[in-house]
């Protein structure tokens, strides 16, 4: 049976984010990081528009290009600033070793190409394998976000899960519509200002970003 | 009574088999003036490993006393395996006689097996060097290998088939079609091939005098003939590799089985696609720096675990 070269190529560009997912999870540095963030980005974006010309929906282009214009270049170059202003160009912290993370990282991708499996025969879109490789790339992110001691890993972490949960909108279901898209992406716009100004006042509060230290602000 | 077909088979089997012999040193020198260039050196030529095997084979060999039989007799299984390898391989054709007595897990066995008779080689004399390089050896390979059987297993999933030949026909003859898990499994393959070539960001092949070198420290008690051997078996090794990968992942102009008049055109693929695959070697050599020895087991164990998700997504998108 041969399968046409549109589905082919966003099977191959989903591959693409899982291997991103994984680098990200093994990634010793946090430029390197922001750039594999940037990466993933443009993986999506390109993803979704050749959904979007495969299934001529017109307002998945408008996403591709919010997706482009907002992960590939905005949101990188915020993150580049902060780590710039906060002068923390330092190693990653993890609080288990790469390699276990890895193993972890296996396992976790087994187990959600399992609970898609039942999912993706419910759906009748072409692009229904795609369902489990967006959970995994998600519980990924969620591992990177639980295994990172830095605050900023672990917002790239959140950030990359929610190119996840968007790579999941666009290939189960076609993209949502246009108006919860442009919700979406300007809560994560705003979330990141957020975090950016969170960053500072942990920093001036303890001298670090390791959020270990907010454990100390429990109320005895 | 033998065919025309059957006798042509066996001709060209023969033709592959001397034909990869002679070729193994050339593109070892290739690599070898490639990395030179890139380095901005002249380098000694591309038939520098031709002139280096003739001395030692002009030498006289020296042994240690106490050197065993299997000391003595080490070169030339390694060379006999690595050319069994290399003409089980489809490198020119698919339907040549040689190529279903093995198949790739066979493959894999035939360099395990030479690879414990260096392993053991190099503690026979029983110097610091010899046994520190075998047990190296051994920590590296124990993970290459598992890495390099999941890649066979992605292909031979795709193929449903783990003779190699089929496997080929199955990628090259068919319509054309883009395989996610196979661009996992070339990842791995080419970190795989990288740690079991003794290429840089693993060991260094152009050093002699380095606590960190792995196959060097092995073989440096070998002189003369038996030299020549293992230079020219690592040699064949390397394009054992390279044609493997060449026949996993990029099949394309191989001649199909039978059609003998495709093979001049399948030669002259086969060597473009050789100069194209030593020249990025060489590139990837450059462009890393040597890792720590307790770095690699890292390094190998993303190669396997890019292997998996190969395997994984291969049983996810069924492709």
């Amino acid at each position: 049976m041969p399968i046409s070269y549109s589905i082919q190529l966003i099977n191959l560009l989903a591959s693409m984010l899982l291997l991103i997912a994984f680098a990200m999870l093994s990634q010793r540095r946090i430029l390197s990081l922001i750039n594999l963030f940037a990466w993933q980005g443009l993986v999506l974006s390109l993803s979704t528009f050749v959904v979007a010309y495969s299934t001529d929906q017109h307002h998945l282009y408008y996403s591709a290009g919010l997706t482009l214009l907002l992960k590939v270049m905005v949101l990188p170059w915020l993150l580049h600033r902060l780590i710039r202003k906060l002068n923390v160009k330092w190693d990653v912290e993890t609080l288990i070793n790469i390699p276990t993370t890895m193993l972890v990282g296996i396992a976790l991708v087994i187990f959600s190409f399992n609970l898609a499996a039942p999912i993706s025969q419910l759906s009748e879109s072409i692009t229904r394998g795609l369902i489990g490789i967006a959970l995994a790339s998600v519980l990924l992110s969620l591992l990177m976000m639980l295994t990172r001691r830095k605050a900023v890993p672990q917002v790239v972490g959140f950030l990359a899960m929610e190119n996840g949960l968007f790579f999941a909108a666009t290939s189960a279901t076609h993209g949502m519509p246009l108006v919860v898209e442009l919700g979406i992406a300007l809560d994560v716009l705003v979330a990141t200002f957020i975090f950016g100004i969170f960053f500072f006042q942990i920093r001036e509060t303890f001298d670090s970003l390791d959020i270990t230290n907010m454990e100390k602000l429990k109320d005895d | 009574m033998m065919s025309t077909n059957q006798a042509l088979g066996i001709l060209f089997q023969i033709y592959q088999s001397l034909l990869v012999v002679l070729l193994a040193p050339l593109l070892t020198g290739w690599v070898n003036q490639c990395r030179a260039w890139l380095q901005n050196r002249t380098g000694p030529g591309v038939l520098q490993p031709y002139r280096t095997l003739r001395k030692l084979f002009h030498k006289d060999a020296v042994m240690a006393y106490n050197a065993s039989p299997l000391f003595r007799t080490t070169p030339y299984i390694l060379f006999g395996c690595m050319w069994l390898a290399a003409a089980i391989i489809p490198i020119i054709a698919v339907g040549l006689p040689f190529s279903p007595a093995a198949d790739v897990i066979a493959l894999v066995g035939v360099f395990a097996l030479a690879r414990v008779f260096i392993a053991l080689a190099a503690m026979d004399i029983g110097t610091a060097f010899g046994t520190l390089g075998a047990r190296r050896e051994m920590l590296v390979s124990f993970l290459a290998e598992p890495a390099l059987l999941m890649v066979f297993f992605t292909a031979s999933l795709i193929s449903h088939s783990t003779q190699l030949p089929r496997i080929v026909d199955a990628l090259a003859h068919h319509q054309f079609i883009l395989y996610p898990s196979l661009a996992f499994a070339g990842l791995a393959f080419v970190i795989v091939l990288l740690a079991e070539n003794a290429r840089i960001p693993v060991d260094n092949p152009s050093t002699h005098l380095e606590l960190t070198m792995i196959h060097e420290a092995m073989i440096l008690e070998y002189s003369a003939r038996h030299l020549a051997l293992v230079e020219w078996a690592s040699s064949l090794k390397l394009f054992a590799y390279i044609s493997i990968g060449i026949a996993l992942f990029f099949p394309y102009g191989i001649a199909e089985a039978g059609d003998w008049r495709a093979l001049p055109l399948a030669i002259i693929a086969l060597l473009v696609k050789l100069i194209l695959a030593g020249a990025a070697l060489a590139l990837l050599e450059t462009l890393l720096a040597k890792m720590r020895i307790f770095r690699a087991p890292e390094f190998l164990g993303t190669a396997f675990l890019l292997a998996v998700l190969g395997l994984l997504i291969h049983f996810l998108l069924g492709a």
